[in-house]
């Protein structure tokens, strides 16, 4: 291989760090003694930058002996590099993009916008990711999202709204409507569990069954006397405040809940996934499945287990969604699975079952949202945004699959 | 404890339309090597998936110490002491190999799996058994044998008083079988029984203390190792005398280059490099070597199923470039993949299907099939061979093994090859239809076609080669003429560039 170079790990972490001290000191720079208006937050957004560089950097020199004490630059690692992070790579070139056209794309608010944006994507694209793992798919995730959203919102309206789902109902605590919610929805994974485990039926067409039955019964629910499909509006306060309420007002226009709450709960399905022996059996169901059978899985339970916790996700998903949006019809989430299946695709979960990590998952519904985001940002047409979507699932999934083609 | 530390008594299992085992019995001595022997479609798998609880007995009793056990599930069978090494291995590929090892029983500490102490086990349970591998290294990264080993490691860790091998040594290199003998004799040593089953005659008498012959899901007989020779075995499995394995010569190979290969190399520095060949008219070319000595590899590049960086191919004493698999056909080469169930034979389509598949466009006419030439041509190609099916409609998967290897000639036989590569043409049948695939073999070349055979097995590759290329990490280490080859050349070739 020509132009191989070896280059000691203490000298590449050292870039690292000398290049993100560069930035941070910049950052203050700009921020203290060069301001003008014209920079946004871009010099806060510099000192965070240098910020993770030099903190990557020093992990390296800590994990030195664990990832290896030499770096080689040649052609090929260049290569997998790229092919590895090539869609992170298009989405930085994006956002570049995306700050030459409208520089007002620099602000705190704008990220805060982002991550907010994507919580509730998040939850549900956690979800889905399980049903992925063990080769299989969930398409009633969207309509128990909606189910969740119908649900939790017809108990929670305010006394003096005209038009109440029950008009007798009294104020009820909110973790009632939640509770009733989510265990619905847990119902409904039940059901899709059951029919893919005992039947061994497979997960997309069992999903299917499921997902026409969820929306026929929400749209039942949603029909029932005295509501007659009225969209379900007037809802109380302390219900609304799970979706709406931001911390520090003043800063950026205030961090909302739905960030810390999108946090916590990857935090736990990181940790069910990768420590837990049900997180280990997903992976090896979806590895392979008769090895999993005849190392003693409980393939069955596991089965039953991944559905259920995704429905549960899915529940709170809705729950949040309906929150965020102070009301519900029974539309809500409509095609959400679609979306959540593309992000995970797109994190590089693998369809073929086996594959896939959590960082993947939450990159992937990042950068649909910073897409659909950005793109709204520099007016670009809705009808473009939905092309330009496409173009970008097709080319990240084929680009992650280049990395195991091999003959 | 009683004599035995595993009777199975009367085991019978019926699958829809066959009955599988019929009143078959087996009685293992702790701390003994019992082989398992029988053809291919014998049932000694079956019987083996019964104890280990991945098919449930119809009739008979499993008694394990002394109890009557009614076996349901894997993860009983391995809670009661028996531990299994599978036939077809399917590491799961994305995971560590450690997480294949422990996986159903990962070492806990509170709810969370214990990393650190899963990483220590391994790496005890790898010092034991002399084994030099990381355990935090995904296990599609391992070679065939390691993969082999690792399965081994994970049979051995669970402390069973009974380990069933199912072919082992199926991937394994000479050396890496003496050490797995050496660890069953550790194992034997601590009294665990061993149930072994192989189809190498010389390992299983070398390392048997018993024998059970099982021939058509039933029971032959068991007699101590010492007391059978590798002839008596075959006429017990065959139930008649087996004097000659192979069928009569009477054709010797023209002088005609029909193929001609120059330093053929792959893109892949660990693939074939530098290949050169030449084959005859009418001749069996043979290639040997041991696993993973890129053999496969060099046939599926003729036919233009793998990339090929550089060299060149000549047919008929014309250069051609195989960029796929039509220009391979275009040209008169034909290949028997190595992989039957994998990459040959459509399960669930009917013996009809399989037959003409490859040749379909001959029974078109514009796009539309033509139903009676499709009969026509597979009826006469099947009866050529002697396929055994009840008819032309029989989905392919309720064929033996043999038969459906004697179909997929019969395939590819149909789009008139003049040069058919076979790749390991009877792995996995039994012994009369390897000497019908033999005798087919000799025909075609009497018709003055050509074969290459892949063949891992050593009297096969000696009994029915003209000529035997060897061939070793990627290279040819030499060319042995029938006359001159005998065991020991092939393997000195075999193994001439290994550190």
């Amino acid at each position: 291989m020509q132009g191989e170079k070896v280059i000691p790990r203490q000298k590449f972490a050292l870039i690292y760090i000398i290049a993100g001290s560069i930035l941070f000191v910049l950052g203050f720079i700009l921020k203290f003694l060069l301001y003008t208006k014209k920079m946004y937050d871009m010099p806060w957004f510099l000192v965070g930058i240098g910020a993770c560089l030099g903190i990557y950097g020093g992990l390296q020199i800590l994990n030195a002996n664990r990832i290896g004490t030499d770096v080689v630059i040649s052609r090929k690692t260049v290569k997998t590099f790229l092919t590895n992070y090539a869609i992170i790579l298009a989405l930085l070139v994006l956002v570049v993009i995306i700050i030459f056209i409208q520089p007002r794309f620099m602000q705190i608010r704008v990220l805060l916008d982002i991550m907010t944006q994507s919580s509730t994507r998040l939850i549900i694209a956690l979800g889905i990711c399980f049903t992925l793992l063990i080769a299989g798919t969930d398409l009633s995730a969207g309509r128990m999202v909606g189910l969740a959203a119908v649900i939790s919102t017809s108990m929670m309206q305010t006394a003096d709204y005209a038009n109440r789902f029950y008009p007798g109902l009294s104020q009820i605590p909110v973790i009632y409507a939640i509770v009733a919610a989510v265990v619905a929805c847990l119902l409904f994974g039940v059901l899709n569990g059951f029919l893919v485990a005992q039947f061994d039926m497979h997960p997309f067409i069992a999903t299917l069954a499921v997902q026409v039955i969820v929306f026929g019964a929400c749209s039942l629910y949603f029909d029932m006397p005295p509501n007659h499909s009225q969209p379900i509006g007037g809802i109380r306060s302390d219900f609304t405040i799970l979706g709406q309420f931001k911390f520090f007002k003043g800063f950026a226009g205030g961090i909302s809940i739905l960030i810390p709450i999108a946090l916590l709960i990857t935090a736990i399905i990181w940790f069910v996934l990768n420590k837990t022996v049900f997180g280990k059996n997903v992976y090896a169901i979806g590895g392979n499945r008769e090895a999993a059978v005849v190392s003693g899985v409980n393939v069955y339970a596991t089965i039953m287990g991944i559905f259920i916790l995704a429905a549960g996700l899915y529940g709170i998903g809705g729950v949040l969604e309906a929150a965020r949006t102070a009301g519900a019809t029974n539309n809500y989430g409509n095609g959400y699975e679609l979306d959540a299946i593309a992000a995970c695709v797109v994190g590089g979960v693998s369809l073929n079952g086996g594959v896939g990590k959590i960082g993947g998952i939450v990159s992937g519904v990042l950068i649909f949202t910073v897409i659909q985001y950005g793109l709204q940002f520099i007016n670009v047409s809705p009808m473009w945004q939905q092309i330009i979507k496409g173009i970008i699932i097709a080319i990240a999934v084929a680009i992650d699959l280049s990395k195991y083609r091999k003959k | 404890m009683g004599e035995y530390v595993l009777e199975m008594n009367n085991i019978t299992k019926v699958f829809p339309g066959v009955k599988a085992l019929d009143n078959v019995s087996l009685k293992v001595r702790p701390g003994s090597v019992h082989a398992l022997m029988g053809e291919n479609g014998a049932g000694k798998s079956t019987l083996m998936k019964c104890l280990f609880g991945i098919y449930q007995e119809d009739g008979g009793e499993i008694i394990l110490d002394g109890k009557r056990e009614n076996i349901t599930s894997s993860k009983q069978a391995l809670d009661l002491g028996v531990s299994m090494i599978h036939q077809e291995l399917h590491p799961i590929r994305f995971r560590p190999v450690m997480e294949n090892i422990w996986l159903g029983r990962f070492p806990m500490m509170g709810i969370a799996v214990d990393k650190k102490a899963m990483i220590r086990k391994t790496k005890e349970l790898f010092k034991e058994i002399e084994l030099d591998i990381n355990p935090e290294v995904l296990a599609g990264s391992l070679s065939a044998s390691n993969l082999q080993l690792v399965e081994i490691a994970k049979a051995v860790s669970y402390n069973s008083k009974i380990i069933i091998m199912d072919e082992p040594t199926s991937s394994l290199t000479d050396n890496e079988t003496e050490h797995l003998f050496k660890i069953i004799r550790q194992l034997k040593a601590g009294g665990c029984a061993i149930i072994y089953i192989s189809h190498k005659m010389e390992e299983i008498l070398k390392i048997a203390d018993e024998v059970t012959i099982m021939r058509d899901g039933q029971y032959v007989g068991t007699w101590p190792a010492g007391e059978l020779t590798t002839d008596l075995i075959i006429s017990r499995m065959v139930g008649r005398d087996m004097t000659n394995r192979f069928p009569p010569r009477t054709h010797t190979p023209g002088k005609e280059v029909v193929l001609k290969v120059t330093d053929l190399c792959s893109p892949l520095k660990r693939s074939f490099q530098h290949v050169s060949f030449e084959l005859h008219r009418g001749e069996i070319l043979g290639i040997g070597g041991l696993v993973g000595a890129q053999r496969t590899e060099v046939v599926e590049a003729l036919f233009g199923l793998r990339t090929i960086e550089s060299g060149e191919v000549e047919k008929d004493g014309e250069v051609f470039k195989v960029k796929s698999v039509q220009d391979a056909k275009r040209h008169g080469i034909a290949l028997l993949t190595e992989e039957r169930r994998a990459t040959g034979v459509f399960g669930i389509l009917s013996v009809l299907d399989n037959t003409v598949i490859a040749s379909q466009k001959n029974y078109a006419n514009k796009g539309v099939l033509q139903k009676r030439k499709r009969v026509k041509a597979a009826e006469e190609s099947n009866r050529q061979l002697n396929v055994k099916t009840p008819s032309l409609e029989t989905l392919m998967q309720n064929l033996s093994g043999g038969n459906q290897q004697k179909v997929l000639i019969a395939r590819w036989l149909l789009t008139h090859p003049d040069i058919l590569i076979l790749d390991e043409p009877t792995r996995g049948i039994d012994v009369g239809a390897k000497y019908e695939i033999y005798t087919i073999m000799l025909d075609l070349v009497k018709q003055g076609k050509s074969i290459i055979m892949i063949s891992s097995e050593m009297p096969e590759l000696l009994g029915i080669s003209d000529r035997i290329m060897v061939m070793c990490e990627g290279r040819v280490s030499g060319v042995l003429n029938r006359d001159e080859a005998d065991q020991i050349k092939v393997m000195q070739l075999a193994t001439k560039f290994a550190q």
